[in-house]
């Protein structure tokens, strides 16, 4: 089969995979539980991970600081002050009961990461050492807390190679740079998953994988943004695949904005810099931070320091007049940049040739993370509705799920806690649930309209480039749907994003051939983009409140009468007319309080 | 600045033989040459192609050969790369096409050093095990590794015979060897003085020189050696 063939409208046929799980994703979630599964189903169960891209490149490499448990190792601490600071974090949208199973399930989940091998930084005493880190906090908000457990600041790099290599070790099937494009679900939404289709980016040959559990963990979507920490990968396939089948995507308008992103290229310098004591200064050398967070200062939480940063430049004081602030490391000395902090040196060295322990950093809030996603359960069960029903054989956990673990912002290092203790316990509930799941069927029609996608782009060759829609769906979305938001600014960005999905339905794909068409997926990756940035903005217009990572000018305040839920926004696959329904956020301890740091 | 872009082109299912291209960009100093590679796919030619994810050094997808040297192409800045700046595939792995090789037998080698930790011993109380952050800081420079191959298609025995292991294989077996955690050394030993190991390296440095991560691939391989000649191997 060529692509040359499918351009010639001739239905090749598709290679059929039978596997007993498809994992989606090669990232820390999903070898985590692709490892469970292998655990506990034995060496015969048929695992497969398939993943667009090697599975050392995925972005859980990228995370620096650390992970957060509390071990309690250098300090005292307890899961339920751990608990408190993530529903805190969170402006309490964050579902209690989840959040109660990631910060108890972090020690267990930490303990065995060191098993399998994890290089973790140690104690003198040779117990894993722990670090500071924004919104983390002893006896409930005192003050901060050594809980981070870290190597080096390359926390997330060794995670990844550490999964990888026990992936390696128990014999799990790779299926690398195979590009998912649809869901098998042969009666409709409701499920049940069979499967997905995929294809094969070194032949362009399309692929049946069958299973009767698949699991999601294909990560976030930034790069809907103009500056932002995201890999070029992360284009919310995972999100939007679901969400064109009917399914809900929920929380999309809470992204999290990192305040130290490194000035115009957008990746992170780690929270790790002000966890070690480093601090934001503006243009008069002031230490901003102390007017906004009297308590926690330089370590407040995420969504809190990137609205300071911006008040400070739309008053004047960034550096020069100009979009950014300093971060000032100077003061931590060589031992502490060299090696507790070795790769963000090298980063300020490379990317701007300054000297860390002379010169000051510019940064600016950069965007990081998708709060939102693909509802999940407690057990990675994705939900079908707002009322709670479960899609049988369909799992997510990672960045491209929302539990909800991290509510309306995300507490700097519970998204590395996140994946493991999600992605694991996906990866058990899919071996206990297999038994009863349905044998996997066919669906053809996922097979035909994945043929009819790819063909449909490559037959189209007087349209535009890819790339020019996506710069522009970058700017507008970084613009108007960024730190700080209105209902101007956001009905403008759907109106544009609207136009732009009109205009993407005629793309110019150049690359004809097989081989490594990136041509073809970049176009492909665009479709998905558009449809996260619709549900996105569609959700944050509706929001009229302010809570965490979502900050409506016209409407400053957080509105717990009637913005206490999560948004659940659904397209329907005939009409394409979007809906957005609401579900009661889950309150089991912690009643909302206004959030002070 | 205005900046020559020289790509050794070859697609395979089109070309005779590899080509060299030239592309006129327009940049900025600070830019990478990643970014001109995205300028010239993104608006000029869409069927360039090559790895990339991170853009930032640490996932190890866009190992290049930029300049005459290896390199990832999110690193390198056009500052420092000049006006002229030629890139082509990094060698001794076939070219499936342009700037993107086959990677399967450097795969095949990893995974051949067994790189994962071996002890099934968990501590009686649960909870982690102990080791000094002096022991753990015998493999911090090797498990710094982001498996680009940098090193390994940098080195001439490597070009000449691809049954070597190479150096990124014998980085990552040192950082099990020498790992206080693990049970699997003496394993570990034996796969790394089969004749295809470590014995074949000739110290040209090449690899050292080609290392994003300025980890000391030569030391490495040479402790591989002593860790051997203790176990009585040679």
């Amino acid at each position: 089969m060529t692509l040359a063939t499918i351009g010639r409208s001739t239905i090749p046929p598709t290679r059929v995979h039978e596997l007993d799980a498809v994992v989606v994703g090669a990232g820390g979630a999903g070898l985590y539980a692709a490892l469970e599964l292998k655990q506990e189903l034995g060496p015969e169960a048929r695992i497969g991970v398939i993943s667009k891209i090697y599975p050392s490149r995925s972005h859980t490499g990228a995370a620096q600081g650390g992970v957060c448990a509390a071990l309690g190792n250098t300090e005292e601490d307890h899961w339920e002050w751990h608990w408190f600071d993530t529903v805190k974090g969170g402006d309490y949208l964050v579902d209690q009961d989840a959040a109660e199973v990631m910060c108890r399930d972090a020690v267990e989940t930490i303990i065995n990461l060191e098993h399998l091998g994890l290089p973790f930084d140690r104690t003198e005493d040779g117990l894993i050492n722990q670090r500071r880190f924004g919104g983390h906090t002893r006896n409930y908000g005192e003050g901060p807390v050594r809980r981070s457990c870290f190597a080096a600041d390359r926390t997330g790099h060794a995670i990844l190679q550490t999964l990888f290599q026990q992936c390696i070790k128990r014999e799990v099937v790779f299926f690398d740079e195979y590009q998912v494009l649809d869901l098998a679900l042969p009666e409709g939404p409701d499920g049940p998953v069979s499967g997905v289709v995929a294809l094969q980016l070194s032949t362009s040959e399309l692929h049946a994988f069958r299973g009767k559990a698949v699991l999601f963990a294909t990560g976030g979507y930034g790069k809907i943004f103009k500056v932002t920490s995201n890999a070029h990968t992360l284009t919310g396939d995972g999100m939007a695949i679901p969400y064109r089948r009917g399914l809900p995507l929920e929380d999309m308008e809470f992204f999290q904005f990192h305040p130290t992103g490194m000035y115009k290229l957008g990746f992170l310098l780690s929270e790790a810099m002000r966890g070690e004591g480093g601090v934001l200064l503006n243009d008069k050398g002031e230490r901003f931070m102390e007017r906004y967070a009297p308590t926690m200062k330089d370590l407040a939480s995420r969504d809190v320091v990137s609205r300071s940063i911006y008040l400070e430049i739309a008053e004047g004081r960034g550096i020069g007049g100009s979009d950014f602030v300093h971060l000032d490391v100077r003061h931590l000395g060589a031992d502490v940049l060299n090696k507790k902090l070795p790769d963000m040196s090298g980063f300020i060295r490379t990317y701007f040739g300054l000297e860390p322990l002379t010169d000051l950093v510019p940064i600016q809030p950069t965007a990081h993370y998708a709060m939102g996603g693909v509802p999940t359960d407690i057990d990675g069960r994705v939900l079908a509705d707002e009322t709670g029903r479960v899609v049988p054989g369909f799992y997510a956990a990672g960045e491209v799920a929302c539990v909800s673990v991290h509510g309306a912002n995300r507490l700097g290092t519970n998204s590395l806690l996140d994946i493991l203790v999600f992605g694991r316990r996906a990866g058990r509930k899919m071996a206990v649930e297999l038994a009863d799941l349905p044998e996997p069927r066919a669906d053809a029609d996922a097979e035909a309209s994945v043929q009819a996608r790819v063909s449909g782009l490559l037959a189209g060759s007087d349209g535009e480039r890819p790339a020019v829609i996506r710069a522009e769906l970058q700017e507008v979305m970084f613009a108007n749907c960024g730190v700080y938001r209105t209902e101007q600014l956001l009905a403008e960005c759907r109106d544009t994003v609207a136009a732009l999905r009109v205009r993407a339905e005629r793309l110019r794909v150049e690359d004809r051939g097989c081989r490594y068409n990136t041509d073809l997926s970049d176009a492909l990756e665009l479709g998905y983009l558009l449809d996260c940035a619709e549900a996105t903005v569609a959700s944050a217009l509706a929001r009229r409140e302010s809570r965490g990572g979502h900050a409506r000018e016209d409407f400053p305040e957080r509105d717990d009468t009637d913005w206490l839920k999560h948004t659940f926004a659904v397209r329907d696959p005939q009409s394409g007319a979007m809906q957005l329904r609401y579900r009661p956020v889950t309150i089991t301890r912690f009643e909302p309080k206004p959030r002070v740091y | 600045m205005d900046v020559t872009l020289r790509i050794r082109r070859y697609n395979p299912e089109a070309d005779e033989a590899p080509h060299w291209e030239e592309y006129a960009v327009s940049a900025e100093p600070t830019d990478r040459v990643l970014d001109l590679l995205h300028q010239v796919k993104w608006y000029t030619d869409g069927t360039l192609t090559f790895r990339r994810s991170c853009a930032h050094g640490v996932c190890g997808s866009d190992a290049m050969l930029i300049n005459g040297r290896n390199r990832l192409a999110c690193e390198y800045l056009v500052k420092d790369a000049g006006t002229t700046i030629s890139v082509e595939a990094i060698r001794g792995m076939a070219v499936v096409k342009d700037l993107l090789v086959d990677m399967e037998p450097f795969w095949d080698s990893y995974k051949q050093t067994m790189p994962f930790l071996v002890n099934d011993e968990i501590p009686a109380d649960g909870k982690e095990r102990r080791q000094s952050q002096a022991d753990r800081d015998k493999y911090e420079d090797t498990s710094r590794c982001i498996l680009c191959a940098a090193c390994t298609s940098a080195c001439p025995v490597f070009w000449s015979d691809q049954s070597y292991v190479g150096p990124a294989a014998i980085v990552n077996a040192h950082r099990f060897i020498v790992d206080s955690r693990d049970t699997a050394k003496q394993e570990r030993l034996e796969i790394m003085a089969d004749p295809d190991g470590v014995w074949r390296c000739r110290t040209t440095f090449n690899c050292v020189e080609a290392c994003p991560r300025d980890i000391k691939i030569t030391k490495a391989i040479l402790e591989v050696t002593q860790e051997i000649g203790r176990a009585g191997l040679r």
